[in-house]
């Protein structure tokens, strides 16, 4: 029951002020998130219809003077997938998107495993492990390409120091993909660390101890009791970690900016190639569209599996 | 679970630091080229013997500009996200209606959509709003990056806090709007703090909106000055190393002081 309900018989006037009282109780839920919900609309909302349109249109540098943008209907789409860079575009986000998580995801649930044993420090090497993922990801760009320098960068000082050649690590196109990858690896690290090391530390420890009874330690204990444990934190993380992957630009724009001859060109830096370094906003939107979509088919995985196990 | 001796667990410890060492050996390295100014194409040593702080005077003197920037954006960023995300989150926590679910789905959704679709639209849109070089231009577009991330996480703290508080100061003639300001925000401060660290760090770091959302050299972050350096190929590798350190110190700092909230962040962020 409402304070309403029990107020005396009153005036007209004061019979409106309780409607609008009503009124506004009413809308309360919603004043709260109403900002937010416009946010959101101007700038996820506006932006995803508005890359649609733009994809069907000649949206050039012309386009900004003159305020035109002819339609063109699939014509960006079309040159965009017959073009000979789009499948380069599309192998690349392949093998840099699997690449990444696969080695992040291996090398991140052994340091999670091994952080889970009790020594002295564990917290606090555990909580420094987190130091490359915190830093702006353009300065780690800037200090990779200082360390796989041809010349005088760290790693082929150290691999000369075995008499190792000086290795074009990110001049050579066939080495170039891997350089990029191997450096997305170990930003990825710490959040899988973090993440996996999370999920461990809610297995049961009586799990534990009541499979060593039956002889499950080690490998057979990892086997039978964490990993069916772990699964659902297993999927979240492999599934956010592509999405996260597919939208990776800045490492890329540091280290190769998509080259040596586009060997390092993702969906994602091709979008940004084509609307704002040729200013063919419409083929940007076109690519764009396409990304987008990729990311959403994971998305959706996200979301039906985060949904049917709510305890992830 | 019986504990074996400290000496028997420190070979573990040796282990860990090694580990930890190859880990974050590049940000050694940062630190490292940083102090040996003159490097430049030559070899760095792997010690600085002869540290000194030129680099870092070049950095300053060619980038302390772009520091005030990135910093007026992040914490533009910070107080506007705020701003709208504390009372959306609680909003969404304390009533629960059916357009409240189908919101914070799109906010997960949002979050997966890369920011590069974004800024491809954005651009047209600020360019006829002549919100391009502009700061408060890059504040809304990090802002709007930041804001799904920001309710989600305090909306989960603000969920697990009694209904019964906020009735008993409803009955005590309070209002909602009362009842939140005085009552919600002060016990949800840590999730709140988190938030803003976050959003901070992600404004601060944030390279793909000033790439986008700028073009000439008055409005540029620190980012972006990192990125003229080493995309123009310089050599004086100190003078970028340098400022590539000072670009983390926020990162360093909040590791240091706000360890606690960095942890639940990051697995809060993932998971909920």
């Amino acid at each position: 029951m409402t304070s309403a309900d029990l107020s005396l018989p009153a005036t007209a006037g004061d019979q409106r002020a309780t409607a609008l009282r009503q009124l506004l109780r009413r809308a309360t839920p919603w004043l709260f998130s109403l900002p937010a919900v416009v946010f959101v609309a101007m700038f996820f909302g506006y932006p995803i219809v508005q890359n649609v349109v733009m994809s069907f249109q000649e949206y050039t540098t012309s386009t900004f003077y003159s305020g035109q943008a002819p339609w063109v209907g699939p014509a960006n789409y079309v040159t965009i997938l017959s073009s000979y860079l789009f499948t380069t575009t599309m192998v690349n986000t392949a093998l840099f998107t699997i690449g990444s998580i696969t080695f992040q995801f291996v090398i991140g649930l052994a340091l999670a495993l091994f952080f889970r044993r009790n020594f002295p420090l564990n917290g606090f090497l555990r909580s420094m492990l987190l130091l490359p993922w915190l830093i702006p990801l353009i300065a780690s760009s800037a200090v990779w390409k200082w360390l796989l320098d041809q010349e005088s960068g760290a790693l082929n000082q150290f691999l000369g120091l075995f008499g190792g050649p000086a290795v074009p690590w990110l001049v050579d196109p066939t080495l170039a993909l891997i350089g990029v990858i191997g450096v997305n690896i170990w930003l990825g690290i710490p959040f899988n660390v973090a993440i996996l090391y999370s999920g461990l530390q809610a297995v049961p420890k009586e799990l534990y101890e009541a499979g060593s009874l039956d002889g499950a330690v080690g490998w057979r204990a990892f086997r039978h009791i964490t990993w069916p444990n772990l699964r659902s934190v297993v999927t979240v993380v492999l599934v956010l970690g592509v999405v996260y992957t597919l939208k990776v630009v800045d490492i890329i724009l540091g280290l190769t900016g998509g080259g040596p001859a586009n060997s390092t060109q993702t969906l994602a830096t091709n979008a940004y190639n084509k609307s704002f370094v040729e200013f063919n906003f419409g083929e940007g939107a076109a690519i764009s569209n396409i990304l987008i979509v990729v990311s959403l088919v994971f998305a959706l995985v996200y979301l039906f599996i985060s949904r049917r196990e709510p305890t992830a | 679970m019986n504990h074996p001796s400290t000496a028997r667990r420190l070979p573990m410890t040796v282990l860990g630091v090694f580990f930890l060492a190859v880990m974050i050996f590049p940000v050694y390295w940062m630190v490292n080229s940083s102090l040996q100014a003159g490097s430049g194409a030559a070899t760095s040593d792997f010690f600085p013997v002869h540290a000194t702080f030129e680099g870092y005077a070049t950095a300053l003197t060619e980038q302390g500009g772009n520091f005030v920037t990135s910093l007026l954006i992040a914490l533009g960023t910070v107080a506007l996200t705020l701003v709208i995300a504390t009372p959306a989150a609680y909003g969404l926590a304390r009533f629960r209606t059916r357009g409240g679910t189908a919101f914070l789905l799109v906010l997960l959704i949002t979050q997966m959509i890369p920011a590069m679709v974004i800024a491809n639209a954005l651009y047209p849109l600020f360019n006829s709003l002549f919100l391009i070089n502009n700061i408060f231009g890059l504040i809304l577009a990090n802002t709007a990056a930041g804001i799904p991330f920001a309710i989600l996480l305090i909306r989960a703290f603000m969920g697990s806090i009694p209904q019964a508080l906020v009735e008993a100061a409803l009955v005590d003639g309070a209002g909602n709007l009362r009842a939140f300001v005085s009552i919600i925000v002060p016990i949800s401060r840590n999730a709140i703090v988190t938030a803003a660290l976050f959003t901070f760090l992600s404004a601060w770091s944030d390279f793909l909106f000033a790439l986008t959302l700028t073009s000439t050299p008055e409005v540029r972050p620190i980012t972006l000055g990192i990125y003229d350096y080493i995309s123009a190929n310089s050599q004086d590798w100190a003078t970028v190393m340098a400022t590539a350190v000072l670009a983390s110190i926020p990162a360093g700092l909040l590791l240091i002081f706000a360890q606690r909230y960095i942890a639940a962040g990051a697995v809060s962020g993932a998971v909920k």
